[in-house]
């Protein structure tokens, strides 16, 4: 390959490439934004739907920065990354779920006086 | 004004604290053995740097080992740690057997000095034998089996070995100055609270868990990292060798596992320096969150032990067969299977802490489904032996012995997986009797079958087989006898971690543990006079073709020794069992059509600075010598994140034209050896070409 077509294709591909970062950071700002203002508006939100929309805007991020940040999308090639993560959300799950199992039930059962 | 100076530079540390004195001050047998052991740290350290000197190795040592990254020196350097500290661990395993056959009433050891042994035993038998010996074996071995050259991060390979000896260092030099904690390997609080033990004891542990554990943490992700995107071409993931399949799972729960262990090993620091309650009751802390948090790390700790053993098991067992590996994908499910349900047992190490019953039948449930893919994998071993040519050699006696007893102390763990039974007989000899029933034919057969597999790939000759066998048939006499009469006593209600006991029923079966202990160290001698007799004889098991065993997988179409870059050329991947499918088709030994200039990764002081700063660090923190810590941590962080920003620049370029030169050099010296037989493996002539037979492979 000679040097201007490589040049061509990289400037090709750094276009390609800022494109997506910067797509994923409006996302995520608008993702971020829209929480803060909830919260800022104080009482004249319902609670509850407060926390419901800040914790589904959360995993949406979530997957935001995992397509644009990480670059894992269901792609044969991505295919292997995927899996890793779904192993590792398994995992944490077992640990957090567990963890808070054990605990509460303990806490009910030992300090449930006091 | 001068009391205060001293107390700023030395902290708490007086000469009180200097354990080789005190012999001279009280010489009872107590003390007499207390002050020995600092003086064998004292005079072996004097010893190695005289003798580091005496042969001018100290350039050799820094320029081909300390500094390199090289994974395959780094491997090197974690099994001597593993080595050293087994000693160690073996010797105070050995002082413990004797205390309790004399101990019927009293014995020789102060509860105190029992005390710091079995939390020192514990300690350094996991975080500084096992973990260095398998970290050690799957650096030597994944990059070469996934055909790389080098893993993903080679300076954070040395660095993760750095912060592991700084943690090796603390508990050696807690044996020096000042004492160990008194906790055991698991140091509950509220006991190593500062509440109970104002003294460096916890501090020592803590320290040096802490370290290691971030050390191991860093592996963890680099060798996901290394065996997800360094495979080469054509290794789809059911192409991989069953080691890196094993290596892969114990990465991925040393990443998941080990934080568990750093975040409560932080909070217990906080709660002795700084005056935190996490775990402690009073202020709204609770220490039921340590034993959740810890066993969180711990059990899946037991499976980053034992799976890579399980990898050296699968390997040696098709080798030394001459067949395939059967039931490879059972194996692979069987290896991810124990890697999930290991993070959904852990509540078993504290049935009888107070949760109800349901949730005890819960995780008994789930412990004993764990019975079920280890079982499929004896069975897979099993048939691969089936109507295989098996030689015994001595990796195979290792295996034999661990399929036998690793059975047995699968059993023993099926029945405390009942939590009903679990409440008779928790704290008992016989669940010591049980997890070493499992780590030893489990976890160190393995290391050792790997380390007499793998030797001569490192360093071009085999070891000797004579005490290879004597060694290991030591190992296994010396463990039947140690902890088979521990089941014994156990049931019969004698606890662990008692320095004497009252019922003469148990002296018996304790006099036949510490003979035991006697044979288990002729196991341990038989090693290093194994290890010296094989470099003296080094001449009469040269292996010059790389290939001593007739092997299946790609690190053995390489020379022995391995050079730096690995492979000439990398090599693409159409087979399972690559190399012993090439060798069926007569390619075993190719010249390639060209050679191309080979990219290695430069030398980097990170592992030596991690691991004397490390030291200086933890000792600081621990002494309450403050300027010492913070001076360290200082040079500590400037080096890492000074290395980071600059990157690596001084890379290593190896020219085609010495690729080509060094690898026909092997392929000629190859096709004048003559290929040896099977019944000749042990013999002088095998110099590592091996002669073709009819195979049977794995496409």
């Amino acid at each position: 390959m000679s040097a201007p077509q490589s040049s061509k294709l990289n400037a090709q591909g750094y276009r390609h490439d800022l494109r997506g970062y910067l797509t994923g950071f409006g996302l995520a700002v608008v993702l971020t934004v829209i929480p803060f203002a909830m919260v800022a508006m104080g009482d004249t939100l319902d609670r509850a739907t407060v926390i419901g929309v800040v914790a589904v805007l959360g995993v949406v991020q979530l997957f935001v920065h995992l397509r644009y940040f990480l670059h894992v999308d269901f792609s044969p090639e991505e295919r292997e990354k995927v899996y890793l993560l779904a192993f590792s959300a398994l995992l944490l799950f077992l640990m957090a779920a567990g963890t808070i199992w054990v605990l509460v039930n303990m806490n009910t059962r030992m300090m449930g006086m006091g | 004004m001068t009391t205060d100076f001293w107390r700023i530079v030395f902290g708490r540390l007086d000469l009180g604290a200097l354990d080789f004195l005190t012999a001279f001050r009280d010489p009872t047998l107590n003390e007499i053995i207390l002050s020995g052991a600092a003086w064998a740290v004292i005079l072996g350290g004097l010893a190695a740097v005289v003798a580091l000197s005496r042969y001018r190795l100290w350039g050799p040592l820094w320029q081909n080992y300390l500094v390199s990254v090289d994974h395959k020196r780094i491997g090197i350097m974690y099994i001597v740690l593993a080595g050293i500290m087994l000693v160690r661990g073996v010797l105070e395993g050995v002082v413990m057997r004797g205390q309790q056959a004399d101990g019927l009433g009293g014995g020789f050891l102060s509860a105190n000095h029992y005390a710091q042994l079995f939390s020192t035993h514990g300690t350094i038998m996991i975080f500084f034998m096992a973990m260095p010996f398998l970290t050690g074996l799957i650096n030597i071995v994944v990059p070469l089996q996934i055909g790389a050259r080098d893993v993903s991060f080679p300076m954070l390979n040395s660095a993760s070995l750095g912060l592991t000896v700084a943690g090796a260092a603390l508990v050696m030099i807690s044996l020096v100055v000042g004492q160990f904690s008194t906790g055991g390997w698991t140091a509950y609080p509220p006991y190593t609270d500062s509440l109970f033990q104002p003294g460096p004891g916890p501090d020592y542990w803590l320290w040096s868990v802490l370290l290691a554990g971030l050390g191991t943490t860093i592996t963890g992700i680099n060798f996901v990292v290394t065996i997800l995107r360094e495979r080469a071409p054509g290794m789809t993931l059911m192409k991989m060798p069953m080691f890196t399949w094993t290596a892969l799972c114990t990465a991925i729960l040393m990443v998941f596992a080990l934080p568990p262990v750093t975040v409560s090993t932080a909070m217990l620091l906080l709660d002795r320096y700084a005056g935190f309650h996490f775990f402690t009751n009073a202020l709204g802390g609770n220490m039921m969150n340590y034993a959740n948090l810890f066993w969180l790390f711990g059990h899946p700790e037991v499976y980053i032990l034992i799976l890579p053993a399980f990898g050296v098991y699968s390997e040696i067992v098709a080798t030394y067969s001459g067949k395939r590996l059967y039931g490879y994908g059972s194996l692979v499910v069987a290896t991810m299977s124990i890697a999930v349900l290991s993070f959904t047992v852990w509540l078993h190490h504290f049935f009888t802490m107070g949760q109800d019953a349901d949730m005890n039948a819960a995780f008994g449930i789930a412990t004993m489904l764990i019975g079920v893919p280890t079982g499929v994998k004896v069975y897979d071993w099993m048939a691969t032996m089936y109507r295989g040519r098996v030689r015994m050699t001595v990796p195979m006696v290792y295996l034999v012995s661990f399929m036998v007893l690793f059975v047995l102390g699968g059993l023993s763990g099926i029945i405390l997986a009942n939590p009903s039974i679990d409440f008779q007989v928790h704290n008992t000899l016989f669940l010591v009797a049980h997890f070493h029933n499992m780590l030893i034919p489990g976890l160190l057969f393995g290391m050792l079958a790997g380390y007499t597999y793998w030797f001569p790939k490192l360093f071009g000759f085999r070891l000797n087989d004579r005490w290879g066998y004597i060694s290991a048939w030591s190992w296994v006499a010396g463990f039947v006898l140690v902890f088979f009469p521990m089941y014994v006593v156990g049931l019969m209600g004698m606890t662990r971690r008692t320095v004497a006991y009252t019922n003469p029923a148990y002296q018996p079966w304790m006099i036949l543990s510490a003979v035991g202990g006697v044979v288990v160290t002729v196991a341990l001698l038989s090693l290093f006079v194994q290890l010296y007799v094989s470099i003296r004889d080094r001449e009469f098991t040269r292996d010059i073709g790389g290939d001593p065993w007739d092997a299946r997988t790609l690190e053995w179409a390489t020379p022995s020794p391995v050079p730096a870059y690995n492979f000439a050329v990398i090599p693409h991947v159409h087979a399972r069992e690559a190399f012993a499918v090439a060798k069926e088709a007569g390619l075993g030994y190719q010249a390639p059509p060209a050679y191309a200039d080979i990219h290695l990764p430069g030398d980097t002081w990170m592992g030596v600075i991690l691991a004397v700063f490390g030291t200086a660090f933890g000792f600081g923190m621990i002494w309450y010598m403050w300027w010492l810590a913070a001076l360290s941590f200082a040079v500590m962080a400037v080096a890492f994140i000074g290395r980071a920003l600059r990157g690596d620049r001084a890379g290593v370029v190896i020219p085609a034209a010495q690729v080509a030169a060094e690898h026909r050099a092997w392929l000629a010296a190859v096709g004048r050896l003559a290929p040896v037989t099977r019944e000749h493996e042990q013999d002088g002539i095998n110099h590592g070409v091996a002669a073709p037979e009819t195979r049977e492979v794995a496409a």
